[in-house]
């Protein structure tokens, strides 16, 4: 058994429970009794559950259902009973969704009050961003924005101000909660089999629709010195369990396309838990920040024990299912060179937000008097790994920056890669738009702008 | 008065401040026990051994049920009584529940039905339409065929044909709540059941049916559904029943609810189709002749597909006064999820057949396809003119598209936008535009004559507050507020002196499911007939008393009003209940008119058609097919409108999910016959973005010609078939990377991969 200590709709209180994976979704509805925040999914994919968490760094808002309850150990957490005031009165949102007609059937509005509120008390205005994670299955969302337009300009209550009362380290057989890279680091040789969770974002669906019982669990939370983002003149260097919404604002002011990749990355609640370094080290091969990062020549970092060592990040990827990492050796952080801005992303799925890239693109090709000088080109959704345009990067190597290169590098992609065919898309398809990101981003250079049908008005 | 007001949802407040409460959220009571089933991991063949005991030792497990232990009938089809409630020993899909496991959580229940060792002898499974076809797999003992006029020689005699097939994927429902059942033994053997589910009644007959009991023995209650859009019409059966079987077999409250995979797995979507299609045109845009061939795949079991692909043919005019037209509908059986109802109930993808044919004809004639599609028009109802009758025989008495048309044409500024679009394509290589206009229209009623009923009960006590009861769910749509708001005027008393209660069998019996689009004009009617019932009693009771006219007794701001003078409601009320006044009573109502033969096709299926039409302007990215919906502009006729705010929420919702059909809603099976596309992460509904940037939804005000509560007209399911004319709009920009020769023939749902192959298609072409 644990103790989890935390500030729940503005009460202290304390959670036991008997094993590190119980989720804040189940604890809330099935031990707490607190039955306003929904099941709709069990997976983060349509946000019922969301619920807002406060810590020093703020509020933000993340799905309930995987949000283990030892990550919320020492924060504040607001569900949707706690976004009226104690006395009743209605938040803005509430208000607003009332008068705008915001709710049909009802079952994924608490997800939506508490995504709005928290975007309200962030004063954020990019209403389909922070909604991107809330599905709504009944009203085609117009009078949801319209609510959450209607509250933007109205003051955040009162009662919404939250104290959160700080963790205590939980340790124990079964969890840790180390605060530095070094107790990290201390631990897991001592736990080479132990599973480490930073956002739960996936390894959140391994005991929700997988079932699996983990075994000894690292929560990353408190490490925050793995959390950090630096830029100087040489180098950008992402410490691992910085979140994709930490890493937002750094990365796309020096690559917008970049950030504009991070912006359609899953969903606010899932940015605001998932980490870079969680998305490189699952070694899936449709994760979105590392073909980006690849592109940029990035440099991955590893630590066991007192030993680190460093290595190109597309050297990570071995093969599908298998990475270049020992056990107890965790990512430290990726880097990537300072450099002019000539990479560009394309996301390519169903959906424009909140989806798994059938195929994600990223070209960082340097022109140096009208030659190539450099083509640095990687995939996810290509292959089993994220994995580089090799004979696609020789075509363009040296030569014309023109579209005769372009028309005769497209040879290459079909020799680089062989992808699958599966729900998302067919290979055929695959092989075709991927090379058809390569005319893109000729006919973007040449045009001076993007080319984008997200760009386009009636 | 409080009809045709725009107010919020009775529950709104409860949703926003998370008190409303779901099947899963009743508090349960101690010792409730947990439910999964499990499931088939083959699509089709025999269980030659079946291991169950790691499932009975897994931690928590109390009990495991297989079809043996089932106390009476093993059934929870709501047709053909082809569905077992677990398999008898055969295996039909990837999904079907072969035992029920019972245990002390939800969690727990879930892996336990994992732990199965389970044999088979697998059979040949049948897929797709076309192994279907060739196995002679169907329901009913051949294809249904209806015809008006002579089709074949209309279409011989018209100055052009042209053959082409669409196929359109189907769809799943993807209500917020999953589905969702809590059963409660009772004393003498009796049962409760709470259930998320549009058709109380049908799940009392089923639980009835499985326990062995009269329906008298088992009460339904259902409070509200998060979403149900045809989803919980049948596909409920499965968990209440297997709730009540197994509470009784441990004595134990028994609750079930599927997690997002296995609901997705388990339970049946829309039907999707394949439309042959065969026209005869003259060279003006006129329509002779159709032959449609139409082919859906119903699944595994009967469920509701033959009424869907009736309804199908239905609508297979649309808006169109086609006097030749055939139409064979081939319902085939498969090894995959039992499809069932979905908002419009197989009439989108009837129309859909249609839409498509008048844009095929409109390009092969290089026309604006809104001039074909108005020159192909019913005749509008005027007066003293003869209506045009339907390939099924029915007067179209009520046709008010012309109008729509031109008063939608004109608010949209559909003309020049259509220049626009074109010279934007002109200056844009890689990105297109593309616009359409298409029309809707509906018919509403059951097409099984007898569901055309409905019943309500009204209580007022004492203090003059008022207890209303129907037949209806809620499932988002708002029908309680509705029915709330007729019962007010009625009385003339403020909406919040209306108690709306929970859907319950023991209040109102022999419901029909809430479906159809019907809800409200059933239901309404019902209720006012109740309220009307008591009112007429306190007018008597007041003119008796005050030597007047019951006719001048008017109820109104929360008054009587007898002659020159006015009483409180409420005291009016509590003289009358000292005088020994009822003040309950039933209403009974059902839909006049409607007669319906489904073999030979003909009759008059529907008291009324709804009215509509959208235009939309969407954007597409020539080398990867992805798009966008610019702008979109609705006129939609829900006469004169019970309740603006809701009807406008309805066609807002089911035009984005309608349009969600058409584009990026794909369900996908494997070759194994697995659904590969079984929760969010990988079957996409529309996201907050995907709306239309620019999206202007009116109401076409006018009153229905029949009498229907209030004169308005249902609007639950007609506005979802508004997402065609994005789907146009998606083939007219892909015309626009050809030159003009080669017809885009976009099947759907166009998600970017389909695009861009029909984008190639063109680029090959020209």
């Amino acid at each position: 058994m644990a103790e989890i200590a935390f500030r729940l709709n503005g009460t202290l209180t304390t959670a036991s429970i008997d094993r590190p994976t119980v989720t804040f979704l189940d604890w809330l509805r099935e031990t707490r009794g607190l039955t306003g925040t929904k099941e709709g999914c069990n997976e983060g994919d349509c946000g019922a559950c969301t619920v807002m968490v406060s810590d020093e760094r703020g509020s933000r808002a993340l799905n309930g259902c995987i949000l283990f309850m030892p990550q919320i150990a020492g924060k504040s957490v607001r569900t949707v009973e706690g976004i009226a005031s104690p006395d009743g009165d209605l938040h803005p949102v509430q208000q607003e969704m009332i008068a705008h007609h915001g709710s049909q059937c009802g079952f994924c509005t608490p997800g939506f009050v508490v995504s709005m509120a928290t975007a309200h008390a962030n004063g954020r205005t990019d209403f389909d961003d922070q909604l991107a994670g809330n599905l709504c299955r009944c009203t085609g969302y117009a009078p949801i924005i319209r609510a959450a337009e209607a509250a933007a300009d109205q003051p955040v209550p009162e009662w919404m101000q939250d104290d959160p009362p700080g963790a205590a380290p939980l340790n124990s057989d079964m969890m840790a909660s180390p605060d530095s890279a070094d107790a990290l680091a201390a631990w897991y040789v001592d736990h080479p089999d132990a599973t480490l969770v930073a956002g739960a974002t996936d390894i959140g669906l391994w005991v929700t629709k997988g079932m699996r019982d983990l075994g000894p669990v690292a929560f990353l939370g408190g490490v925050r010195d793995l959390a950090t983002i630096s830029v100087d003149d040489d180098e950008v260097r992402i410490g691992a369990t910085a979140t994709l919404t930490d890493a937002w604002p750094e990365i796309a002011a020096l690559h917008p396309s970049f950030g504009e990749l991070i912006r359609r990355y899953a969903s606010t609640q899932i940015r605001n838990a998932a980490t870079i370094g969680g998305n490189i080290a699952n070694g899936s091969p449709i994760g979105d920040s590392p073909p980006a990062l690849i592109a940029l020549g990035a440099t991955l970092h590893l630590r066991r024990g007192d030993t680190r060592r460093s290595i190109s990040l597309e050297s990570f990827f071995i093969e599908y299912g298998k990475q270049d990492i020992q056990p107890g050796e965790f990512v430290e952080a990726v880097s990537f060179p300072r450099q002019p801005d000539r990479l560009k992303c394309y996301k390519l799925s169903k959906r424009f937000d909140q989806d798994i890239s059938a195929v994600c693109g990223c070209f960082n090709i340097t022109i140096s008097g009208g030659t190539v000088a450099d083509a640095r080109i990687a995939f996810g959704g290509m292959a089993g790994i994220p994995a580089r345009a090799t004979h696609v990067e020789a075509a363009l190597q040296g030569r014309e920056w023109n579209r005769k290169t372009i028309d005769a590098a497209l040879a290459g992609f079909a020799r680089d890669f062989t992808p699958l065919t599966d729900m998302r898309a067919s290979a055929e398809y695959r092989l075709r738009s991927a090379e058809n990101m390569l005319i893109r981003y000729f006919e973007e250079d040449m045009a001076g702008a993007p080319i984008s049908v997200l760009g386009v008005s009636a | 008065m409080s009809v045709s007001r725009p107010l919020p949802h009775d529950a709104a407040r409860l949703h926003v401040t998370g008190q409303a409460r779901y099947v899963d959220d009743i508090p349960s009571p101690a010792g409730t026990l947990h439910l999964a089933f499990g499931l088939s991991e083959i699509t089709h063949g025999r269980i030659t051994h079946l291991d169950l005991d790691p499932v009975r030792q897994a931690p928590g497990v109390k009990c495991v049920l297989v079809a043996d232990d089932l106390p009476a009938a093993n059934d929870v089809s709501p047709s053909a009584h082809d569905e077992p409630l677990l398999s008898t020993g055969s295996v039909h899909y990837v999904g079907q529940p072969i035992f029920l496991v019972v245990a002390a959580s939800h969690q727990q229940a879930r892996r336990a039905a994992r732990m199965a060792v389970i044999d088979y002898a697998e059979e040949p499974a049948i897929l797709t339409i076309d192994e279907a076809l060739a196995a002679d797999s169907r329901f009913e003992n051949g294809p249904v065929e209806w015809a008006t006029g002579d089709a074949d020689q209309a279409i011989r005699d018209a100055d052009h044909q042209l053959s082409r097939s669409l196929t359109m994927g189907g769809q799943e429902h993807f209500y917020l709540e999953g589905q969702a059942a809590l059963a409660w033994p009772q004393e003498g053997g009796d049962m409760l059941v709470n259930t998320s589910t549009q058709h109380p009644t049908e799940i009392q007959h089923k639980v009835a049916e499985a326990l062995g009991v009269p329906m008298h023995a088992v009460r339904v209650e259902t409070r509200r559904m998060g979403g149900g859009f045809g989803g919980k019409e049948s596909q409920g059966n499965a968990l209440a029943v297997a709730c009540a079987v197994a509470a009784r077999a441990t004595g134990r409250p028994c609750k079930m609810r599927y997690d997002r995979d296995d609901d997705m797995v388990i339970t049946g979507k829309r039907h999707d189709f394949r439309i042959d299609y065969t026209v005869g045109y003259d060279e003006d845009g006129r329509i002779r002749g159709v032959f449609f061939e139409q082919f859906a795949r119903c699944g595994w079991a009967m469920d509701l597909s033959l009424p869907v692909a009736d309804r199908a043919m239905l609508h297979s005019d649309n808006a169109y006064h086609i006097e030749n037209m055939r139409i064979t509908s081939h319902r085939l059986k498969t090894n995959t999820q039992s499809a069932t109802a979905y908002r419009g109930f197989g009439g989108p993808q009837g129309m859909l057949g249609i839409e498509r044919v008048l844009d095929d004809v409109a390009f092969a004639l290089g026309r604006d396809p809104l001039d074909v599609r108005r020159r192909n028009f019913y005749p509008s109802a005027s007066a003293g003119s003869v209506p045009a009758t339907t390939h099924y025989g029915m007067p179209v008495e009520d046709f008010v598209l012309d109008d729509i048309c031109d008063r939608l044409a004109a608010s949209s500024d559909y003309a020049a936008r259509r220049q626009a679009v074109r010279d934007w394509n002109a200056a844009n290589p890689i990105l297109k535009k593309g616009i359409a206009l298409t029309p809707v229209k509906f018919g509403i009623s059951f097409t099984l004559t007898h569901l055309n009923q409905a019943g309500a009960l009204v209580h007022v006590y004492q203090d003059g507050s008022i207890h209303l009861n129907h037949g209806g769910t809620e499932m988002g749509q708002g029908l309680f507020q509705k029915v709330a708001q007729v019962a007010a005027a009625r009385f003339g008393v403020d909406l919040s002196m209306i108690k709306i209660t929970a859907t319950d069998t023991a209040k109102v019996p022999n419901t029909s499911a809430t479906a159809a689009s019907s809800g409200s004009d059933l239901n309404g009617m019902a209720v006012r007939i109740a309220c009307d019932t008591i009112r007429d009693r306190l007018a008597s009771f007041l003119a008796e008393r005050h030597q007047a006219e019951a006719a001048d007794v008017i109820f109104r701001d929360g008054q009587v009003h007898v002659g020159a003078e006015s009483y409180p409601f409420a005291t009016v009320i509590n003289e009358a209940y000292m005088a020994r006044i009822s003040l309950s009573a039933t209403g009974y109502y059902k839909t006049p008119k409607i007669t319906w033969d489904r073999i030979r096709g003909r009759g008059r299926p529907f008291f009324y058609f709804a009215y509509g039409a959208s235009v939309s302007e969407v954007v597409i990215d020539t080398l990867t097919g992805e798009n966008r919906i610019l702008r979109t502009d609705i006129l939609h006729d829900a006469g004169a409108s019970l309740n603006p705010a809701l009807d406008i929420g309805q066609v807002e919702g089911a035009y984005v999910q309608g349009a969600g059909w058409l584009t990026m809603e794909e369900l996908v099976w494997d070759d194994a016959g697995r659904l590969r596309t079984h929760a969010p992460s990988t079957y996409k509904i529309p996201a907050c973005s995907d709306r239309p940037d620019d999206f202007r939804v009116t109401l076409y005000e006018m009153e229905n010609r029949e009498d229907t509560i209030y004169r308005s007209k249902a609007v639950g399911e007609p506005p979802f078939m508004h997402g065609i004319s994005v789907l146009m709009a998606l083939s007219d920009a892909v015309a626009a990377c050809g030159s003009g020769g080669l017809y885009p023939d976009l099947d759907a749902p166009a998600t970017p991969e389909q695009l861009l192959t029909a984008i190639e298609r063109q680029r090959a072409a020209s």
